[in-house]
C-alpha cells in the first residue's frame, strides 16, 4: 500500500492501462499540452506521444462521437469532458449513440469507450460550473455511470472501466483530486456496479456517493461521539445500481438518509428512496430524509454556494432528528 | 479506371434491386407491415451504387436513415433487409432497429442513423481507429444536405482535417431536407464549399450519372487512401417519391418531380451500357425480371419470419465484457 491523492491514482490507472494495453489512447480539451485543466493527465503525453493523447478543438460532440468511432473501430478511447457541464452539448452523443449502438444494432457493435469527466460544486465557479447531472446520464439504459469518492476506488474502478465493454462515463470531483488514501501497489479493478459499506454502523444507514460519501464520513463520526452509530454506503456506481447492500443495511438500521449533491426532485436520492420503500417498506420505521442541493442555479458568492450544498451539519441534524 | 463488363451488369442490377425493393417495401409499408418512418431511395439509386462499387472490401460504410439503397449496393442480404423492415427476428438487426439502422458489420456497414449528422462523428471516429491501427482502409461516410447545417458535420469536417483522418464524406445533395429547399436552410448554395472551408478538396458531380459517381468516389478514395486526409463529394441527385412515406409534398411541384423522373438514372445507365455495347435491351429485360423473382422471394422469406421472441427484450442492452 501506498498513500495517493485521487488526482495521482487516477493518473496510475490511466498510465498502467497506456502500458498494458495499446488501444488505450486519451483525447480531449487540453489533456496533452496543458497536462490537463485539473492536472490528471499531466506528464502522459510526454510519455506515451502525440498519438495516443491527443490535443482537441473545443468541441464536445466530436470529442465524444470520435470516441464513440473510434471504439467501435477497435480503441479502447478515453475522452475527457472538461465538465460535467459541457457534457451536456455532447448528451446526443452519449445518450442517443453511445447508449444506443449495441442493442440496436442487435450486439453487432460494441462502444467500448470511457468518457471522464468532473461534476459537483464547491469552487465558486457559479450557475454553469458546477452542476451535478449525473442523474440525466444514469437514467439512461445501455450507459454506466461511475462515481468514486476514494483513490483506491477510482484507480480500480477507472481501470475496470477501461476494460469494460461498454460506455463508461466516470465522473470525478474537482473537490477530491487533493484528497489522499491508500492505494495498493501494481495492478487491481474495482469492479462496476458494486455498492461498498464504507463504515459499519447499527442506528442509521447514510447513502452517498462522490464528495457526499466524505460528508456522510465525517457526519458519522460526529454522531459517534453522539452516541449514534451510522452505517455508510458508497453507491460508487449509479448504473448498473447495486442496492442491495444497502437493503440490508436498512433492514438492520430501520431508517436511511442519502446525501446527494444534485437537486432534490428527480435526483438519486429519490429512486435510491422509491427503491428502499418497494423492497424493505415493513422494516421502515420513519420517512427516508434526503439532504439534497437546494433547487437554485448555483450561485457565485461564497456563502451562498455553502448553503446549496449539503454539508456535515445538515447531516448531523437530519440523522439526530431521524433516531435521536 | 472503369469496371469491367461484369462489374458494370452488377451495378446496374443492384440499381434495380434497389428501386424493386424500395417498391416492395412501400406496399408493405402500405398493408401495416412496416412501421414507423420508411424513407425511399428511389431517384438516388446511381450515388449510392456509383460511390459504393468504388470501395475496396476492408473499406467503411457509415450512413443515415435513407439507407436501404447503400445496404444493397454493399451486397447486405435483401431479405434479411426486408425482415428488419418488417421487425422480425431475421432481420439484420433481429428486429431491434428497422428501416433507418441496418448494420452488417462483416461488410464494412456500420450502420444507418437516425440522428441527423450524429453520424459524420462516428465515422470520423472510425476513421481514426484505422489511422491509429494503420489499417489500409478509408470509411466512406454519407449524407444529406440537410446535416451540413448541423454542428456535427463542422466539427468533423475540421478535426478530419486537422489529423488527416482517411474518411471520404458524401453529401446527397437532393435539394431537400424533408421539405425545406436546399436555398431555405443554407446560407451556401454549394455544400461543396463547406468544405473548402476546413481545407478539405471537394468536388460538386452529377449524382444522376453512375458512372460520373464511380469516377469521382475512385479518384477521391485513391486521395484519401494515400494519406492525404479527407475528401468531399456533393452529388447532385434527386428523390422521386417524398422524403417518406406520408409526405404531403406540399414544399415541390409535380413538374419539377417529372422533369428530374425524365433523367431517371437507372434508365439513363441501362441506356448507356447499351450504347457501349456491354449489354442488349434482352439483357436489361432478363436482369428486370430475375431481380423480380428475387423481389418475390425476398418478400415471402421476410413475411413468413417470426417476430421477435419476447425474451430478446433484454438481449444487447450491455455488451458481456470479457474480450479485453
Amino acid at each position: 500500500m501506498m498513500e495517493m491523492t485521487y488526482r495521482d491514482a487516477i493518473r496510475e490507472a490511466l498510465r498502467e492501462e497506456m502500458t498494458r494495453d495499446e488501444r488505450v489512447m486519451i483525447m480531449g480539451e487540453e489533456v496533452g499540452v496543458w497536462g490537463g485543466s485539473y492536472a490528471v493527465t499531466q506528464g502522459l503525453m510526454k510519455e506515451f506521444g502525440e498519438k495516443r493523447v491527443k490535443d482537441t478543438p473545443i468541441a464536445e460532440g466530436i470529442i465524444v462521437g470520435a470516441g464513440i468511432g473510434a471504439a467501435m473501430g477497435g480503441l479502447r478511447p478515453v475522452c475527457e469532458l472538461m465538465t460535467i457541464n459541457f457534457g451536456l452539448l455532447a448528451a446526443d452523443m452519449l445518450i442517443n449513440h453511445a447508449a444506443k449502438l449495441h442493442y440496436m444494432f442487435a450486439g453487432q457493435i460494441k462502444v467500448p469507450l470511457v468518457v471522464r469527466s468532473v461534476g459537483g460544486g464547491g469552487r465558486q465557479l457559479a450557475a454553469t460550473h458546477s452542476q451535478s447531472l449525473e442523474v440525466l446520464f444514469a437514467y439512461v439504459p445501455g450507459m454506466k455511470v461511475v462515481m468514486p469518492s476514494t483513490p483506491y476506488d477510482a484507480k480500480g474502478m477507472l481501470k475496470a472501466a477501461i476494460r469494460d465493454d461498454n460506455p463508461v462515463l466516470f465522473i470525478e470531483h474537482s473537490l477530491l483530486y487533493p484528497i489522499k488514501g491508500d492505494v495498493p501497489e501494481g495492478d487491481y479493478t474495482v469492479p462496476l456496479g458494486v455498492s461498498d459499506i464504507k463504515r459499519e454502523g447499527a442506528d442509521v444507514t447514510i447513502v452517498a456517493y462522490s464528495r457526499m460519501v466524505h460528508v456522510a464520513l465525517e457526519a458519522a463520526d460526529r454522531l459517534a461521539t453522539e452516541g449514534i452509530s451510522a452505517e455508510v454506503i458508497d453507491l460508487r456506481t449509479l448504473r448498473p445500481l447495486d442496492i442491495q447492500p444497502l437493503i440490508e443495511s436498512f433492514k438492520k438500521t430501520n431508517h436511511a438518509i442519502i446525501v446527494e449533491e444534485d437537486w432534490r426532485t428527480y435526483g438519486i436520492g429519490a429512486e435510491i428512496a422509491c427503491q428502499v420503500y418497494e423492497q424493505a417498506f415493513d422494516y421502515l420505521d420513519a420517512p427516508i430524509v434526503r439532504c439534497a442541493g437546494l433547487e437554485v442555479p448555483m450561485p457565485y458568492a461564497k456563502n451562498l454556494e455553502a448553503l446549496a450544498i449539503p454539508g456535515v451539519g445538515d447531516v448531523v441534524r437530519a440523522a439526530k432528528e431521524l433516531v435521536g | 479506371m472503369r469496371p469491367n463488363a461484369d462489374r458494370l451488369i452488377l451495378m446496374y442490377r443492384n440499381m434495380v434491386l434497389i428501386r424493386k425493393f424500395e417498391e416492395r417495401s412501400a406496399g408493405f409499408y402500405r398493408e401495416g407491415k412496416i412501421g414507423g418512418f420508411l424513407h425511399l431511395y428511389i431517384g438516388e439509386e446511381a450515388v449510392g451504387v456509383g460511390a459504393i462499387a468504388a470501395l475496396a472490401p476492408q473499406d467503411y460504410i457509415v450512413t443515415h436513415y435513407r439507407d436501404h439503397g447503400h445496404a444493397i449496393a454493399r451486397g447486405l442480404d435483401p431479405k434479411a433487409l426486408m425482415a428488419e423492415l418488417l421487425g422480425r427476428s431475421t432481420g439484420v438487426a433481429g428486429g431491434k432497429g428497422g428501416s433507418m439502422h441496418l448494420v452488417d458489420v462483416s461488410k464494412g456497414f456500420w450502420g444507418g442513423y437516425g440522428i441527423v449528422g450524429g453520424h459524420i462523428a462516428l465515422a470520423t471516429g472510425l476513421a481514426l481507429a484505422s489511422q491509429y491501427q494503420d489499417e489500409n482502409r478509408v470509411t466512406l461516410c454519407i449524407f444529406g444536405d440537410g446535416s451540413t447545417n448541423i454542428g456535427y458535420f463542422h466539427e468533423s469536417l475540421n478535426l478530419a482535417s486537422l489529423w488527416k483522418l482517411p474518411v471520404l464524406y458524401l453529401c446527397e445533395n437532393n435539394l431537400y431536407g424533408m421539405g425545406t429547399a436546399v436555398e431555405r436552410a443554407s446560407a451556401v448554395a454549394s455544400m461543396a464549399e463547406k468544405a473548402c472551408a476546413y481545407n478539405i478538396p471537394a468536388v460538386r458531380i452529377d449524382g444522376m450519372d453512375t458512372l460520373k459517381v464511380f469516377d469521382a468516389t475512385q479518384r477521391a478514395i485513391e486521395h484519401v487512401r494515400s494519406g492525404n486526409g479527407p475528401y468531399f463529394i456533393e452529388a447532385m441527385c434527386y428523390r422521386f417519391p417524398g422524403h417518406s412515406m406520408g409526405d404531403p409534398e406540399r414544399y415541390r411541384v409535380k413538374d419539377e418531380v417529372d422533369r428530374y423522373k425524365q433523367r431517371d438514372p437507372i434508365v439513363a445507365f441501362g441506356k448507356q451500357l447499351e450504347g457501349d455495347g456491354v449489354v442488349d435491351e434482352a439483357d436489361l429485360e432478363r436482369i428486370e425480371r430475375e431481380v423480380a423473382q428475387e423481389m418475390d422471394a425476398v418478400a415471402s422469406f421476410a413475411d413468413a419470419s417470426p417476430a421477435p421472441a419476447p425474451e430478446s427484450m433484454y438481449d444487447f442492452i450491455y455488451a458481456q465484457s470479457g474480450t479485453h
